[in-house]
């Protein structure tokens, strides 16, 4: 497959894509989102969301369970650091092949049907995992408190190699550089990169056009005596592959895995992420992630002192009036602001941010063009 | 094939770009230890981070706390009354900050999740500078906070979390609880019950679950059966069930005569008054009067049950309506500044962060292994729960347990419970060997 | 035996909700092609409309008392509610009956509500993706909970049912069996009644009335119908507002089972839409079958004797019926063709 080259757009794209990502730290600096925690979400969360994309974005097929890939990731990366190895790389390969192994049992149930039946599909077996793990599964999960490491945990290569961590809670590392702090960010950049590389590849292989062929119609393929499952089913156990990764880098860069991460609300999030970005998209659900994690972090953080001093060159009462407004949409009112940007931008945008993106560029370019370009549809634009 | 060569040299190249990366970053966390511990304050100000429920199922809770951080902030630089510090038997804390330095605080949401909790609290220690974290208004999120505390080498000071493990089988030398456990829980409520209901009794549990839950209905069940009670049965209902109805029917003709929720929040306000719509308060078994007993209180949640908690007895860590000096002076700066009365979130939070302050103050440093051993053993009183030990073996706080029962009379929507006993802490005080778990050492973060 | 009729009465109880929450969301999906994430935040409304009336009946009259202190040293305020001081008896019984009073009030709320929705925000994602409109409806769901969130907090409110509701009917002894074996509390068997009604006054609506039957006609072919002449948007707006009016009235009477909070419609949402589905899309009668189906196995899997068996199998049952019915059935239990299927 792949028999193109790759054509230019998509090599400036990569390229642009691989700056951004590698000056992350300071380029969203001045938006207080430069440190590492909050960059690590980021990446992981745009893998997340890239995954869902390749199924989602390109077939179609709306799944409202993928969190349970997400979690099986989390939970098979901190298997393999309690009992083998607090290098990340072993929990990535368990990670990647527990995601993509739970993927093919599920895909392979819930692909028989489509539209909204395979959604609940999807939406039930994430559930009842995320019920089993909060509860009977308790020896394997460690339940509502979720998996932690433990001095005891047997750890038997690095034991193996002589390598005794002491008193001391060892944090994951990667032949000696720590998947803490911006160590860690970078890691899951470059993971994050190769997942992008490789999302693009697949966008622009035969294999890409044949599930959006799924996606246009799906009959017409079936009549042409095309069996379309094994292709859904390919595209289905992707994109849990890039879940379980996402997932197992959560447990890498912070050794914790807790059930929530398969409940619907999770599932919901990436979903919410894809379209928020916009769905079929290269670059729209990476966007859609930094989005909604950006506002949960950040925008929970405001109180009202934070509030006082943003708006200090204002006289007292207005300062105080515009402090009891925009408390509502900050601290613990950050899920309205989220409710209602979800709102606007679908309303006023519907490509999703991405349609915001090319539209500030078509105009730009107008600008730079003296005014003179009719909107000529920007062919280069390598996101559809 | 030929493109595959292209992009394998382009992975190569970013990787290396990357690894010339990765050199960059470990130096700057290196920067860490030459400051001696993570977040060190170096101008004239420290940092602390409140971690609670801004959204979700505990909203309402994390409100409170969040309202007795700042009320405890404001004491701590001087400002207000002075609440608890005038009542505090250590006399360290003179109301200009701490060690000197302003205090200031960063606030975040743990959506009473494991991971937003851990996100926002790794927020303030990355990015904020926060030297301290404390809040949370569950166990798992305690738990789970508690850990990455002890990773990052800051200080952790729990809010509300009950279940034993936060102090016993997860405890970890940088977490602090004043907060009781469901150990305690069952020690006290073991006699109140006694008296209350007899030795004779067969008893129900329903319980939430997850371990918050087992764990309540272990101490329960460990000490009725030891009294004589029998268990009946034990059912675990889902946590977030909604209706319990079908948990409850059964209970109607099972011969028991006792029925214990092993519930909190929500679930708590739901399973009780559903049990009561059923009519199990007035319900007469075995020629007993049957019985309801809900292990851990809250005030704010028995708003939400109404009516239904009336007679209900239960425990809590600490009630507005107590008389002592401490209690009195924070109900009433409390009161003053937000116009109704403190909840036990509300109090365990304030006086954590006044102990904290205090250790500090004492150690003359803001250093967690040496703010820790400041508060480890340390004996104080005048916080509203009498002579209290922090004790050095498990960072848990022995002090005296409230027994209490939904009130018949409510004088408002706060006067909801009295207290029926002050269970001394002589008798709640277990070997800490018991809990399992291991300190293990400070981290400062080096 | 009467431990199993127990568990039929909860399931029958637990399954009027189901099937009226769904019975609305099955209606939308139906006739304007939308999946509505709002579905479960306008079950919340209707019960808060149950909360704001009663918090309008006992609107207080504060006065200060100087004489008396609270506990933080300020004077105590004495309140007394306006409408008892008005009214007094009957102000009394108007507020002990204020849950089932509150659904004169949430009727047309609700129904304003979901036209002013219908007008002003889902219209325009008809011809939207699918996806769109779970971004936009799902964004509304937020928005109207932090709102309620604002006025009323995020604690649970107790709302009790009427007390001559309160107590326990015995059940059994007309059925043959020991008195006091088989008793039920008043307000939920109402409640299961209720539920009834609102079911067979829906499907009587839309099966006898015109106005229904052009809504049935343009639930299996809208284009047609449009060709007709017939206005059938302005249809469908009512079609939506009465949706709202019976999510809402399911929210009202529900409030004395479950303390309403600001987050009670997401709890609801997941399994609304799951029994929307195994009901199959785009049929009344399968969401209201699904509905008492979901109910009361969901009751059975609670009993100790099954879980003793499958332990934790109460927790997961409704999902696994899921699958098991759309594995079998490939369209839910009565499913129509090509509803949704994309």
């Amino acid at each position: 497959m792949g028999n193109q080259a790759m054509n230019k757009s998509d090599l400036i794209l990569l390229g642009a894509f691989v700056l951004v990502v590698l000056f992350a730290p300071q380029l969203f600096a001045p938006i207080g989102a430069g440190y590492p925690d909050l960059l690590q979400k980021f990446a992981i969360y745009g893998i997340f969301a890239l995954g869902f994309n390749i199924l989602f974005g390109l077939t179609g097929y709306l799944s409202f369970g993928h969190a349970a890939f997400l979690g099986v990731g989390s939970y098979s990366a901190v298997w393999c650091f309690k009992l083998l190895s607090m290098n990340p790389l072993p929990a990535l390969v368990f990670a990647i092949l527990f995601g993509g192994l739970f993927a093919a049992a599920i895909g392979f149930i819930s692909l028989r049907r489509t539209g909204i039946y395979f959604s609940i599909l999807t939406l039930a077996f994430a559930q009842m995992s995320y019920n089993l793990a909060y509860s009977v599964l308790t020896p394997i999960t460690n339940g509502e408190t979720g998996l932690q490491l433990a001095q005891s945990d047997p750890r038997l290569i690095d034991m193996m190699f002589g390598r005794d961590y002491g008193a001391v809670l060892p944090p994951s590392d990667l032949f000696g550089i720590e998947m803490t702090g911006y160590s860690g960010y970078y890691f899951c950049a470059v993971l994050l990169i190769v997942c992008f590389f490789l999302s693009l590849r697949i966008f622009r292989s035969p294999f890409g056009l044949m599930l959006r062929g799924l996606k246009s119609n799906q009959n017409r393929m079936a009549y042409t005596g095309l069996n379309i499952r094994p292709y859904a089913l390919s595209a289905f156990i992707i994109s849990g592959m890039y879940a379980g990764l996402a997932g197992g880098l959560l447990a890498i860069t912070d050794p914790l895995a807790g059930a929530e991460r398969m409940q619907w609300t999770a599932s919901g999030e990436v979903v919410l992420m894809t379209i928020l970005g916009g769905a079929g998209t290269l670059l729209g659900p990476v966007i859609g992630a930094t989005f909604i994690k950006y506002f949960e972090n950040i925008f929970s953080a405001f109180n009202d002192g934070i509030l006082n001093q943003v708006f200090d060159f204002l006289p007292d009462t207005a300062r105080e009036i515009m402090v009891s407004i925009s408390s509502l949409f900050v601290g613990e009112g950050w899920n309205l602001t989220l409710g209602a940007l979800f709102m606007l931008i679908v309303i006023f945008l519907p490509g999703g941010l991405i349609e915001g993106v090319k539209r500030i560029r078509t105009s730009v370019g107008k600008l730079f063009r003296g005014g003179g370009g009719d909107g000529k549809s920007p062919k280069s634009a390598p996101a559809e | 094939m030929s493109d595959f060569k292209i992009s394998r040299r382009g992975i190569l190249r970013g990787t290396a770009m990357v690894g010339a990366g990765l050199a960059m970053p470990t130096i700057l966390t290196r920067r860490a230890w030459a400051a001696g511990y993570v977040n060190e304050p170096t101008g004239g100000t420290v940092t602390l981070g409140f971690n609670v429920p801004q959204t979700g199922a505990y909203a309402e809770e994390g409100a409170d706390e969040l309202r007795a951080y700042q009320l405890a902030v404001e004491h701590l630089n001087g400002e207000g009354d002075g609440g608890m510090l005038g009542t505090f038997s250590s006399k360290a804390l003179k109301g200009n900050g701490i060690n000197g330095k302003k205090v200031q605080f960063v606030t975040g949401d743990t959506q009473t999740k494991s991971d937003a909790a851990r996100a926002s609290a790794k927020r303030m220690i990355e990015k904020d500078g926060a030297v301290m974290i404390t809040g949370g208004s569950s166990s798992g999120v305690a738990v789970a906070v508690q850990g990455l505390c002890q990773d990052a080498g800051v200080i952790f000071m729990a809010g509300l979390t009950h279940s034993n493990d936060t102090t016993g089988k997860d405890k970890r030398a940088n977490g602090f609880r004043h907060f009781f456990n469901t150990e305690m829980t069952g020690a006290a409520l073991g006699p109140v019950l006694k008296n209350a209901y007899g030795t004779d009794r067969k008893a129900y549990h329903l319980t939430a679950d997850y371990t918050w839950g087992w764990s309540q209905e272990d101490s329960i069940k460990k000490y009725t059966e030891s009294m004589g009670w029998e268990t009946v049965a034990a059912v675990r209902t889902p946590l977030g069930a909604g209706d319990f109805s079908q948990y409850i029917t059964p209970v109607l003709n099972s011969g028991a005569d006792v029925l214990v929720l092993n519930h909190y929040g929500r679930d708590m306000v739901n399973s009780l008054t559903q049990a009561v719509q059923f009519g199990l308060k007035d319900k007469q078994v075995n020629g007993k009067e049957f019985a309801i007993v809900v292990p851990l209180y809250s005030r704010l949640m028995a708003q939400g049950a109404g009516d239904a908690v009336k007679g209900i007895l239960g425990s809590t860590n600490w009630h507005w309506s107590l008389q002592d000096e401490g209690s009195q002076a924070f109900v009433k700066s409390f009161g003053q500044k937000y116009g109704f009365p403190p909840s036990q979130a509300a109090h365990t939070c304030y006086v954590q962060t006044l102990l904290y302050a205090d250790a500090c103050q004492r150690a003359g440093t803001f250093m967690p292994s040496e703010v820790g051993k400041a508060l480890e053993g340390f004996d104080f009183d005048g916080l509203g729960n009498g002579p209290t030990l922090y004790r050095a073996a498990d960072h848990q706080c022995f002090k005296d347990v409230l027994v209490v029962r939904g009130k018949e009379n409510p004088t408002s929507k706060f006067d909801l419970l009295e207290v029926v006993e002050v269970t001394p802490r002589a008798q709640i005080e277990y070997d800490p060997a018991m809990l399992g778990g291991e300190l293990g050492p400070y981290n400062n973060g080096a | 035996m009467d431990a199993i009729l127990l568990q039929i009465l909860n399931g029958l109880d637990k399954g009027g909700a189901y099937a009226l929450i769904a019975l609305g969301l099955t209606i939308i999906f139906g006739t304007l092609g939308v999946v509505n994430f709002a579905h479960g935040a306008l079950f919340m409304l209707g019960a808060f409309c149950a909360v704001a009336f009663k918090a309008l009946l006992t609107m207080q009259k504060i006065s200060i008392d100087p004489t008396q202190m609270t506990a933080w040293g300020t004077p105590m305020e004495i309140r007394v509610p306006y409408v008892e001081a008005w009214f007094g008896d009957f102000g009394a019984t108007l507020l002990d009956y204020s849950v089932p009073l509150s659904i004169l009030i949430a009727i047309p709320v609700m129904l304003l509500l979901g036209i002013v929705m219908e007008r002003g925000l889902i219209r325009f994602f008809y011809r939207r993706p699918h996806a769109d409109q779970i971004l936009v409806t799902f964004g509304l769901a937020i928005v109207l909970q932090e709102i309620i969130r604002s006025f009323f907090g995020a604690n649970p409110i107790p709302l009790p049912a009427p007390e001559a509701a309160m107590g326990m009917i015995d059940f059994g002894a007309a059925l043959g069996f020991d008195a006091g074996s088989v008793v039920y509390p008043a307000w939920r068997l109402l409640y299961f009644l209720f539920s009834l009604a609102i079911v067979g006054a829906v499907l009587a609506f839309l099966q006898f009335t015109s106005f229904g039957m052009v809504v049935r006609a343009g639930m299996a072919d809208r284009e047609t119908v449009g060709l007709l002449g017939i206005d059938i948007d302005r249809r469908f707006t009512i079609v939506f507002g009465l949706a709202a009016v019976v999510a809402g009235l399911a929210g009202v009477m529900y409030t004395p089972i479950l303390s309403p909070d600001y987050h009670m419609g997401m709890d609801f949402l997941v399994l609304s839409f799951v029994v929307v589905v195994v009901g199959g899309m785009g049929s009344l009668s399968g969401a209201v079958v699904a509905g008492f189906t979901l109910g009361i196995l969901q009751s059975f899997a609670s009993m100790n004797e099954v879980k003793a068996i499958f332990p934790g199998i109460d927790q997961i049952i409704i999902y696994l019926i899921a699958v098991g019915i759309l594995l079998v059935r490939p369209r839910g239990l009565m499913g129509r063709k090509g509803v949704m299927e994309h």
